[in-house]
């Protein structure tokens, strides 16, 4: 069915499809009209899960975890300072290995205050054993959402799916409403190995010592760094896995085919800007107009940034005479942490191609067309390598 | 010596106006109740600091002409502890919307209530989180309307004067926005006790708890405050005991102040070590 809606109900409308069934949230904006839908769906019996109304982020995620825990599927949304309140849960869910899924409406973080969006919520939890995909529009963040439950039961490793907070949750853009029935054909049940049952009593996340040590049975039970190798292992694993879920979701509903990194006129392009989220789309009309000067260049948007997806982006970009990557977050005193994550999948390369890391769009700035013609066609022409600073782009009061 | 008269302007950031506020929100007498009192006292505008967490109520910081903090959601009260400790001449008021007080920041409040520290809290209750849209919070109640519980909700609320007087606060009131004088009052005797003293303000959100539960406009939601509640001691509460009691419940003078307790272990401290 063909929907004209905000991002934010396209979210909702993948958790409904998806049947999850335990939602706690925590009203946040831009988020807040995601949960509020769902609400709604839970109280006229759309949809048959229970919505926990909780009186915090931290409790949203450790509601999350219980049900989870219980072999409920769980979902939950957030943005900016509710993220980051989550934080310790976070880590949690992700060393429990729970299948959680997430979304975030990508915002900036106080302080100063910000409702507007940027991308340094999300980036600030890459670290922390969460699957992270970036979606680019609303038909991304529907897919993305029923593709997550699948991923995350699969590899037993939470999902975050992430979206720019204003410029997708709460703009209308028509998109593709996949069937219930057809998603219930593609979604396996969540029938969780070990969970919470009074019948078959487990011990659950206890505390671990440095070393390895005998079980109960008197067998060898794995140490805290053996079970976060695991952890580290199948992360690196649910590259693959992506791909294959894409590969059925592309079978069930013909879109997909792109899991990791998102390509435009790249091919033979000797220039590529490199972004992710909607900002990818935006600079499809820059790259349109530059490609009318006669410059051979694309755009790539990232879409998994966790796990890092380097063979994809190794192979997209290692051709090319210079990257240019466009963020909207950094890692204050360093770099875009985009830009330090391609750098590093390239370091193996023979003729790596020259690199530029841009600034752009925090708290809400914005990101004009003509600027970004600009800011390219200017990068474009200097060649010289980047001394590695970021350049801000968009700055109004510099000293 | 005759005191100045009052003028709202000198309480006032000019440059922070027009306020965000909506058409009929109680949160604006709630302002002008705290600044009537300041003006009474005849506090001087550095003696006192304004920390507030997040939420329609808690843009108070930005408005008044005081020392302001405007911090994050919940925890407006750790913050005011900080200050408070660091400077306990300065009076720290608190202005806080129930779900910021109650929801995210409950914690906060019972254990600061529990400390008993010289901070006023003014809990500006509209029963729902206005700022983001109108869901329900912990002091909605059952069988409300909110966005989310489009089909009523099921939690019951605080009684916030029951659960400060338990938590250990040492001055507890009452007032609505229809009793703006009487609101007045109570916050200067809040804010002359030593001690954590809670005063809950029952305000109204027309735009969304007003409009969800068809409680009429903002004219009709106050005259509700006066209608559903009455003065302790009263004659209409003698009638009607079930009505929502308004008033002073708490004025304990007795118990230790948290800043001055912890000079005196600091001297005892001292002088065992000498
Ligand atoms: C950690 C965190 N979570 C959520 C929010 C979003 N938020 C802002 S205000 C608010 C609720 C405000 O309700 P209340 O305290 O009752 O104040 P009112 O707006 O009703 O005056 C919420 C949930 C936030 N700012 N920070
Ligand atoms: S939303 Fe409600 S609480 Fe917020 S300003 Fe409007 S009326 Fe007041
Ligand atoms: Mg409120």
């Amino acid at each position: 069915m063909h929907m004209i809606e905000s991002g934010n109900v396209a979210a909702a409308t993948g958790v409904k499809l998806a049947r999850a069934n335990v939602i706690a949230a925590y009203p946040i904006t831009p988020q807040t009209p995601l949960t509020e839908k769902l609400s709604e769906f839970v109280a006229a019996g759309e949809l048959a899960a229970e919505y926990i109304p909780v009186e915090s982020e931290h409790s949203a995620m450790a509601v999350c975890i219980a049900a989870s825990s219980a072999g409920a599927r769980a979902f939950t949304a957030t943005s900016a300072n509710g993220l980051l309140y989550m934080n310790e849960q976070l880590h949690w869910a992700a060393g429990a290995r729970l299948p959680i899924v997430m979304c975030v409406a990508n915002r900036g973080i106080g302080a100063p205050w910000t409702v507007w969006n940027d991308h340094q919520d999300t980036i600030s939890q890459r670290d922390g054993g969460w699957i992270q995909i970036y979606a680019n529009d609303h038909q991304q963040i529907i897919d993305s959402v029923i593709k997550a439950f699948y991923l995350a039961q699969t590899v037993s490793i939470p999902v975050m799916v992430c979206y720019d907070g204003y410029i997708l949750s709460h703009t209308y853009m028509p998109f593709e409403k996949p069937d219930q029935d057809q998603v219930d054909a593609f979604l396996p049940p969540f029938t969780p190995e070990n969970m919470l049952d009074p019948d078959r009593p487990y011990n659950f996340n206890t505390v671990t010592l440095p070393d390895v040590r005998p079980d109960i049975h008197g067998q060898t039970a794995p140490g805290y760094m053996e079970i976060r190798h695991c952890l580290h292992q199948d992360m690196r694993g649910s590259i693959q896995v992506l791909e294959e879920i894409d590969k059925k979701f592309q079978a069930a509903f013909g879109r997909g085919g792109h899991p990791f990194v998102e390509p435009y006129k790249c091919e033979d392009a000797d220039h590529v800007v490199v972004c992710m989220g909607s900002l990818s789309y935006h600079f499809r009309d820059v790259i349109d107009l530059l490609s009318q000067e006669g410059l051979k260049i694309g755009v790539m948007g990232v879409q998994l940034y966790r796990p890092f997806p380097e063979k994809a982006i190794v192979e997209a970009l290692y051709q090319k005479k210079s990257i240019m990557v466009f963020e909207k977050a950094l890692s204050y005193g360093n770099q875009g942490a985009l830009y330090a994550d391609i750098k590093s999948a390239l370091y193996p390369c023979e003729n790596r191609p020259e690199m530029k890391n841009f600034i752009l769009g925090l708290g809400g700035r914005e990101i004009k067309t003509s600027i970004l013609v600009e800011t390219v066609r200017n990068a474009v022409k200097h060649t010289a390598a980047s001394d590695d600073h970021p350049m801000w782009v968009g700055l109004k009061c510099q000293e | 010596m005759k005191q100045k008269e009052f003028n709202f302007k000198d309480y006032i950031r000019n440059r922070y106006f027009p306020h965000i506020w909506c058409p009929g929100c109680g949160h604006g007498i709630v302002l002008g109740a705290l600044l009537r009192a300041v003006h009474e006292l005849g506090l001087e505008k550095n003696e006192i600091v304004v920390t507030s967490g997040i939420g329609c109520s808690s843009r108070i910081s930005g408005y008044v002409d005081f020392h302001t903090l405007h911090t994050i959601h919940g925890r407006a009260l750790a913050f005011a502890t900080g200050v408070k400790l660091s400077k306990p001449s300065l009076k720290a008021i608190v202005p806080m919307g129930d779900g910021d007080a109650l929801a995210i920041g409950g914690n906060h409040f019972i254990h600061a209530a529990r400390r008993n520290i010289d901070i006023t809290a003014i809990v500006m209750n509209n029963r729902i989180y206005g700022m983001t849209g109108g869901q329900f919070s912990p002091l909605s109640g059952s069988g409300k309307k909110a966005t989310t519980a489009p089909y009523l909700t099921i939690d019951r609320a605080f009684d916030i004067v029951d659960l400060a007087k338990s938590a250990g606060a040492t001055f507890v009131a009452r007032s609505t926005v229809f009793h703006a004088t009487e609101s007045k009052d109570i916050i200067k005797k809040a804010i002359t006790h030593k001690g954590f003293s809670v005063v809950e303000i029952l305000t109204q959100c027309p735009t969304y708890y007003g409009r969800k539960n068809k409680e009429g406009d903002a004219i009709q939601m106050m005259e509700g405050f006066n209608t559903h509640t009455a003065k302790i001691g009263s004659k209409k509460l003698e009638n009607n005991p079930n009505l929502i009691q308004r008033g002073i419940f708490v004025e304990d003078k007795t118990v230790p102040e948290y800043c001055e307790a912890y000079d005196q272990i600091i001297a005892t401290a001292m002088k065992e070590s000498l």
